[in-house]
């Protein structure tokens, strides 16, 4: 009894203190669940016939994409417009701002016009951060370089809490090109902070150095990875890479490291199959997994836009900002 | 010409190649070491001070001609002295380039009347594009001390090779900046764990190794002097190792952030530790520091490269390499005086009697008829480096609001005090 006491008093003295995400890095285990719980409330929005609320009325969300994006770009501005956000996009080539005062300089010009929130995706790892040091905006990192995607970790996350019902204990398999993929990094320090064994393989020209230190498990072929898997999370193969020699061709790519019914034999029988999308289709994903039952890749798509909903709703300082008002007459 | 006749009491005098580390008189006339005092000489009682020979820091960017916004010859200069060198080597990479002799006479014009002397370095290559030898004789006759093509590597061993045979010819050493630059391609840090965490793209410790070993190759084929700049790793370090053994004629130098410093600084993507070759790991560091004091590396040398915010305020993959370092080569060389790791002696060999020696310039020794370079350093004076407050153009440090412990506090350059710390 007095342990659940102190549970709920634990659970009611908790409160998200992030200005800014940029990366799933500075999350704990409880910020993740909040995020999570918080983005479970937001999902049945998308089932209304009016797909609207009134959370973030009056406040200014700018999408400023750097690096082409589809997806992910219209994914926050859906989520941003489901909660009355004014939303407005820019795309900015990052050829044109090929030094860094230019960079700088534009997100001055926005600050000037004084936005609450700044979506960012840049080709650059730490950018966000770099932002984040000249704006009083929050920032939101929607992807820098080979950095973190943190959004898409804990839209990776949801899909898996609402098919397993549970993260901790699970095996999840990652295989791919791990070394130029911001998801899985993400994805590495969010599951196995929430208690999940992750094992990877792939090409080792796909392997960063270090990868160890996420307490992630190499694994020699993409059978021993899968072997009794809950969850296959498969990367995208960047096809503009091509030039790098890092594999051979994708042909053969696809015969060693893509993933197919067979090779999904090995996986546990419920096993359900992820991808960040878009998917290239018979390289890192045979289309019978891509379309079959165990694809769960639409799940994620959806969940996408909740789990923005559910960040941009938390660092604007809905809950937190409302506790201050409280307080102070 | 000179400053005032000058005695100097009282100062521990540490003097290596006269093999003198006592309390003792030095004096000065007409710019020079006497042996004696002479009329009218002014009384200058350095108690609890050091008295070596000045400061050389043989690796420095001085970005005039072409980036004065950066950094002028005379404001570098200002820098160095108030550091305690009295003389730095300006690497070539300027614009223009310095690889006629019209750009090291104008580079030798710009240093009359500045507070340290100025060795200009000449190209290696015209353009430092890696396909012709610059006219190497005709800049040494203008001042050139040695040559290097700094801040990239000559790719083409064929042209290494023919620069070394030239250079050796003119009795100019070859400063090689060693990079693989197919190896370092899109890098910019130390690749290992922390790059992947940072998701930055690394560059390997071997792509400066590969090049070490080229170029002591190319010595041995060649038997020109060669002096590899910057070593930040430790399998350079037992290259080099390998090749003194072999009696090359090879020498090294690493700057004061790869002994102070490692991998970790860049946390934060902090462009002020971003510089090429990149800050390594732990393990790098400390066989630095050994090389240093076992005299398989000879020299600490800055590689003092100032930037303004524009190339440093900026995405780090993108942002400038290099980082200022002429105001806190010596405390933090000190700090390493004080652990223990290096002596007294051997910090004077690696600041001043060895540059001199490998660029065979004035300076180093205190020996009666020497010209009067002096650094006067006060060990013990506490002190916090403001970047703000530097006396280069540059502010880009990584040792910004870093507590010191020790400074110099006067510096003679030809007998005169160009630079005097606050004695307090």
């Amino acid at each position: 009894m007095n342990a659940g006491k102190e549970e709920t008093l634990k659970q009611k003295s908790y409160s998200f203190s992030h200005h800014s995400i940029f990366g799933i890095e500075q999350l704990s285990a409880e910020d993740i669940r909040h995020i999570l719980a918080t983005a479970a409330s937001f999902r049945e929005i998308a089932a209304r016939p009016v797909k609207k609320v009134p959370t973030l009325r009056g406040k200014t969300v700018i999408n400023l994409f750097f690096e082409a994006s589809t997806r992910t770009r219209t994914s926050f501005e859906i989520a941003a417009k489901r909660m009355s956000a004014d939303t407005f996009n820019i795309n900015a080539s990052t050829s044109s701002t090929t030094k860094g005062e230019t960079l700088i300089d534009t997100t001055r010009n926005l600050q000037a016009m004084a936005p609450d929130i700044i979506i960012v995706r840049h080709s650059a790892a730490g950018v966000p951060e770099l932002l984040g040091r000249h704006v009083d905006a929050s920032i939101v990192n929607a992807g820098d370089g080979a950095h973190e995607h943190p959004s898409q970790a804990l839209l990776d996350m949801m899909t898996v809490m609402e098919h397993k019902g549970h993260i901790d204990g699970l095996k999840i398999a990652i295989i791919g090109d791990i070394s130029h993929s911001r998801v899985a990094l993400s994805d590495f320090i969010g599951f196995t902070r929430m208690g999940a064994k992750i094992s990877v393989a792939g090409p080792q020209t796909y392997l960063p150095l270090g990868v160890e230190q996420f307490g992630v498990e190499v694994c020699s072929s993409v059978a021993d990875a899968v072997k009794d898997a809950d969850v296959v999370i498969t990367l995208r193969i960047q096809l503009e890479r091509q030039n790098d020699s890092l594999i051979p061709s994708l042909r053969e790519y696809s015969r060693f490291y893509g993933i197919n019914r067979e090779i999904l034999k090995g996986a546990k029988d419920d096993v359900i199959v992820m991808h960040p999308g878009p998917v290239n289709r018979g390289v890192e994903l045979n289309p019978d997994v891509a379309d079959g039952g165990r694809s769960v890749i639409l799940d994620q798509v959806a969940n996408g836009v909740a789990v923005r909903m559910a960040l941009l709703y938390l660092v604007h300082g809905g809950e937190r900002k409302e506790k201050v008002q409280g307080e102070k007459p | 010409m000179s400053g005032q006749n000058s005695v100097l009491i009282n100062g521990r005098v540490i003097d290596p190649l006269s093999g003198i580390d006592e309390i003792c008189e030095i004096h000065i006339r007409d710019g020079r070491i006497a042996a004696g005092p002479s009329s009218g000489e002014e009384v200058i009682d350095l108690a609890g001070k050091w008295v070596v020979p000045g400061l050389i820091d043989m690796h420095v960017h001085l970005r005039e001609p072409g980036e004065e916004y950066k950094e002028t010859i005379a404001s570098g200069c200002r820098a160095a002295a108030a550091g305690g060198f009295t003389a730095v080597a300006c690497m070539p990479n300027t614009h223009p380039v310095n690889d006629n002799a019209t750009t090291t006479r104008f580079i030798v014009s710009r240093a009359e009347g500045c507070a340290a002397r100025v060795w200009p370095i000449g190209a290696i290559s015209t353009g430092l594009a890696g396909e012709k030898l610059a006219e190497m004789g005709e800049m040494k006759r203008e001042g050139a001390v040695a040559v290097s093509d700094d801040g990239r590597p000559v790719v083409n061993s064929q042209l290494m090779r023919r620069a070394m045979e030239y250079a050796a010819s003119h009795a100019l050493p070859v400063i090689s900046h060693s990079e693989d630059l197919a190896l370092s391609r899109g890098g910019c840090m130390n690749e290992g764990a922390l790059s992947t965490r940072m998701g930055l793209q690394g560059i390997p410790a071997a792509a400066e190794a590969v090049m070490v070993e080229r170029e002591i190759l190319l010595a041995e084929l060649t038997g020109a002097r060669v002096h590899i700049a910057h070593v930040s790793t430790c399998q350079s370090v037992e290259l080099i190792r390998l090749a003194k053994e072999q009696g090359l004629t090879v020498t090294g130098e690493s700057a004061p952030h790869y002994f102070t410093l490692t991998e970790d600084a860049v946390q934060g993507y902090n462009t002020n530790a971003k510089m090429s070759p990149p800050l390594r790991s732990k393990a790098d560091r400390e066989a630095i520091i050994a090389a240093l004091a076992e005299g398989v590396l000879d020299v600490i040398a800055t590689d003092h490269a100032p930037h303004s915010i524009l190339e440093k305020e900026n995405e780090f993959a993108s942002a400038a390499n290099g980082i200022t370092g002429l105001e806190t080569s010596l405390p933090l060389t000190l700090r390493l005086v004080r652990s223990g790791a290096l002596s007294v002696k051997r910090m004077v060999e690696l600041m001043s009697c060895n540059p001199a020696q490998i660029l065979g310039v004035p300076g180093g020794s205190l020996a009666v008829g020497e010209v009067a370079d002096i650094t006067v350093i006060d060990p013990d004076v506490q002190w916090t480096f403001r970047a703000a407050e530097s006396l280069s153009k540059g502010k880009n440090s990584p040792f910004d609001g870093m507590e010191m412990e020790g400074r110099a506090v006067m510096t003679f350059l030809a007998g005169e005090c160009v630079s005097s710390g606050s004695i307090e």
